[in-house]
């Protein structure tokens, strides 16, 4: 029976045994106040219960146990604070070189695009050893990207990214769930993260015939009418975008900001909202005009201008991003 | 002043002065009031426990089979939105609260009676509107209210059931301030504030929340309804709003009334342990400032809901260490409890098992806040199971614990009347084995991975044997809580009558009859001694055979 009931998700990426490294040290350091108090109060309860011929002695506090039993306490939850800062700032900062994924939840389904055109439902496939990023948003509410085997989780919004990474070390069929409440069918909104063997997923990424996501955003950008302004050379009348991405931009009103994935998917929503220093406010909005997936495939291709053959930054696909060298 | 008292029946109480509905439905005495909230507040405890016997029966089995999944998610939504605000934020102040605060601190009534009818006729209007949007259908938006689904994507009653809350927090808000109002207007020669019961410091503390935190909630839900009505794109994205602002708003409030839930609790058991420990409460300044810490403290933690929602990295960081700050006065409460009973005297009533079962909860469940707190743990156990269990090991492992001791505590003052003893020990036994069944194994479930709020789990049928304890548990559980519900009905008829101090109790209350008179005191009484004098009075036992 007990061999049904496992009490810890399977361990698969390379954050798991950190989380869970954590989490033993929790367990063991607030069992041991549990405890404590426990003992304490069963000692208490029963040596001082009372009885004929005992009384009570009176005693009004004392101000050195009250400063130890907040010093020492203080002390011992600044390590768990420090310990899960530390498993966070990873997992909120992608390695550099991470494979992308763009992902579009909706109610109630996950639609996984990858670099190579492959696109999922439902079903994720990566690769043993590689660092996987998801860049993802939501069509309708806010959903949560949730993978216990991974031990991560991330909301994923209508109109803006989030981004969740993870590093798989163990070939299986894992839980995908959406973890914020999301209507109806939010205990339907399930899926599997399957992680396979290089060589396996080489042959699965293999199936073919689809179009790089870049490609297909290319397509987009002149038959949507983009290239006639952001034209190559510097003569249009938007900027040019070849070798953006991640670049600090000044805009009109003399700010500077990244130009992330947010902010090319903001400047082709809402163009007027940070416009670029030296231009005019003329580029009309495309909001409700192209799908999230088309959105994708746009910043995918803006990412990937200026960067060929291999540049440092963005849009790597699973299949170009190095593994980590062990 | 006990001997002008003749037991006969015949004396005047505010239970027999007047008779008659209206006696009762017009009346600006505290105690009365308090016995009506008690009555809506019983009610909609049923109601939302109810709710969860059905969540819990739906997830004997992992298959979506008892309800549909509307039906389920209008469950815990109803459950979450009575439970919080019909029962755990209402009930220990308006009906120990509001039936003691005056008693303890020598005064007549609080310092506004009609408004406090008035906040009651609030909260009973409000639950109509609440009855009005269950019986309707229902709303299915979580307790939480979040944007864009509950402004954009349900076709339940969101409005109804925003504005059902949005009144009731008036009637939260004219409490506090009431109980703030009194605390500092209406105390007795010589209550001086370092005299003052932690009960009623508990109080203070929570009334400040109260005041200053539910304005917050109130500017909420009336965005959450003017954008559903029309679409102002506050909150919606599409239309140029942010679905976080919402979270940071809601949070706002609905962290810190946590602490207006747990707060009063921490009152009720001090008053607890100190009696059947026959003790002075250990570090009495140390347990003021630390209810006031938390007070304070508590506003500046909301964030930490939202650790995966998007917020900033260094956003995070601030909201979890501030978060730690927060537990610190709570450890301090624990420590002082527990040190109170080292040379005691102890004895093992009905209301002292509940504070057992308290501290020993409460600190399971503030632990476990720890590992929440902890930006990397809270990543994956955050909108699992874990945190399910987390916040009713404080709620109701804390709260309700604590509400329960304290009815079993001041019953005799209330009602005139003693419950059975034996009986209230095993109602506490059946609530702390049944609340534990119920609730530990949801540990186990949310760091395995199970998401809250699943209707169906037939995709992962390794949850369903943790998923069987902890409906099994819930069984022990109503059974727990409607026992004492009879006992206390059938004591009122036929429960022996309660002398004036049953417990030889120190504090005000204790010293007037019960059920008391209409005005409490028959006199201004003028207070000389410290609270919790627990040997003055038992040197007096001593001395004089007790009188009753």
């Amino acid at each position: 029976m007990f061999q049904t009931m496992p009490l810890w998700p399977a361990r698969a990426s390379s954050m798991a045994n950190n989380v869970d490294a954590l989490y033993i040290f929790l367990l063991v350091v607030s069992g041991m106040m549990t405890l404590l108090i426990f003992i304490m109060v069963v000692f208490f309860a029963v040596r001082y219960r009372k009885r004929p011929g005992h009384h009570a002695e009176q005693i009004d506090g004392s101000h050195a146990l009250e400063i130890t039993w907040s010093v020492i306490p203080f002390f011992v939850f600044m390590v768990f604070f420090g310990w899960g800062a530390w498993i966070y700032f990873q997992e909120r900062k992608p390695p550099q070189n991470a494979a992308e994924v763009y992902t579009v939840a909706k109610q109630w389904m996950w639609k996984f695009e990858h670099m190579e055109g492959q696109r999922e439902i439902n079903e994720l496939h990566v690769p043993i050893g590689r660092d996987v990023k998801m860049i993802m948003t939501s069509q309708d509410v806010i959903h949560s990207f949730f993978v216990p085997a991974f031990r991560i989780k991330q909301d994923v919004l209508p109109g803006r990214y989030t981004v969740a990474w993870f590093h798989p070390t163990k070939a299986g069929t894992y839980h995908l769930y959406c973890a914020e409440y999301c209507g109806t069918q939010h205990s339907g909104m399930v899926g599997s993260v399957v992680v396979m063997e290089p060589k396996d997923y080489e042959a699965w990424m293999g199936g073919g015939g689809n179009q790089p996501l870049a490609v297909t955003g290319e397509r987009l950008f002149s038959e949507l009418g983009c290239i006639t302004c952001h034209r190559a050379d510097t003569q249009g009348r938007g900027p040019t975008l070849a070798g953006i991405y991640n670049k600090p931009v000044l805009l009109e009103d003399g700010r500077t900001v990244t130009a992330d994935d947010n902010y090319l998917r903001e400047s082709i929503l809402q163009p007027t909202a940070k416009v670029v220093n030296g231009f005019k406010p003329i580029m009309p909005t495309f909001q409700g005009q192209i799908s999230d997936e088309q959105l994708n495939a746009l910043v995918a291709y803006v990412k990937s201008l200026g960067q060929q053959p291999s540049g440092q930054t963005g849009g790597k696909s699973i299949a170009a991003a190095r593994p980590q060298t062990e | 002043m006990a001997t002008a008292v003749i037991e006969t029946g015949e004396r005047e109480t505010y239970l027999n002065k007047e008779y008659g509905i209206k006696s009762w439905l017009l009346t600006v005495d505290h105690k009365r009031i308090a016995l009506l909230y008690l009555m809506g507040i019983t009610f909609f405890f049923f109601i939302g426990g109810f709710f969860a016997l059905l969540i819990r029966l739906e997830l004997l089995t992992p298959a979506g089979d008892l309800v549909q999944a509307d039906t389920y998610n209008k469950l815990f939504t109803m459950h979450g939105q009575i439970m919080v605000f019909f029962f755990l934020i209402p009930a220990v102040p308006a009906v120990l609260g509001n039936f003691l605060i005056p008693i303890m601190i020598g005064a007549k009534d609080l310092a506004f009676p009609r408004i406090n009818l008035l906040s009651w006729y609030l909260y009973m209007i409000a639950g109509v509107m609440m009855l009005y949007t269950i019986i309707n259908g229902g709303v299915d938006t979580g307790w939480t209210f979040y944007t864009p689904l509950s402004t954009e994507f349900l076709n339940t009653h969101v409005i109804s059931a925003g504005l059902s809350i949005f009144v009731a927090g008036f009637s939260s808000i004219l409490t506090g301030l009431n109980f703030v109002v009194t605390t500092h207007r209406m105390r007795a020669p010589g209550m001086t504030w370092s005299r003052l019961p932690l009960f009623v410091w508990a109080h203070y503390a929570t009334s400040i929340i109260q005041l200053l935190g539910t304005p917050v909630l109130a500017i909420t839900l009336v965005l959450v309804v003017a954008e559903r009505l029309f679409h102002l794109g506050i909150f919606n994205p599409a239309l140029g709003g942010d679905p976080l602002l919402f979270q940071h708003l809601f949070w706002f409030y609905s962290h810190p009334a946590v602490y207006i839930m747990i707060l009063p609790g921490m009152g009720i058991v001090s008053e607890i342990v100190c009696c059947f420990s026959r003790k002075r409460v250990f570090g009495y300044q140390a347990m003021a400032l630390a209810l006031l810490g938390i007070a304070v403290v508590g506003f500046l933690v909301w964030a930490h809901h939202m650790f995966v929602a998007g917020i900033s990295l260094y956003a995070a960081l601030i909201f979890s260490i501030l978060s730690y700050f927060v537990a610190v006065p709570s450890a301090i409460k624990v420590f002082n409890w527990t040190s109170t009973m080292y040379k005691g005297s102890i004895s093992y009533q009905t209301p002292m098992l509940y504070a057992f079962g308290f501290i020993g909860l409460f600190t399971m469940g503030g632990l476990t806040g720890l590992f929440l707190a902890s930006l990397g743990i809270d990543v994956h156990v955050t909108d699992t199971y874990f945190v399910v269990a987390h916040f009713h090991y404080i709620m109701v492992g804390g709260m309700v614990m604590a509400y329960l001791g304290g009815m079993h505590f001041w019953w005799p003052k209330i009602s005139g009347k003693l419950y059975p003893e034996a009986w209230g020990r095993l109602a506490a036994l059946l609530v702390f084995v049944g609340f534990n069944l119920t609730f530990f194994p949801q540990f186990v479930l949310g760091y395995m991975g199970m998401p809250r709020r699943y209707w169906d789990y037939s995709h992962s049928p390794e949850y369903q044997i943790l998923n069987v304890l902890s409906t099994a548990g819930a069984t022990v559980l109503a059974v727990g809580y409607l026992l004492p519900m009879v006992y206390f009905l059938w004591s009122m008829r036929y429960g022996k009558p309660a002398p004036d101090n049953p417990w030889n109790a120190a504090g005000l209350e204790w010293k007037i009859p019960s059920p008391p008179s209409t005005y409490n005191f028959e006199e201004q009484p003028v207070v000389t001694w410290e609270a919790y004098n627990y040997d003055e009075l038992d040197k007096r036992a001593e001395e004089v055979p007790v009188a009753h």
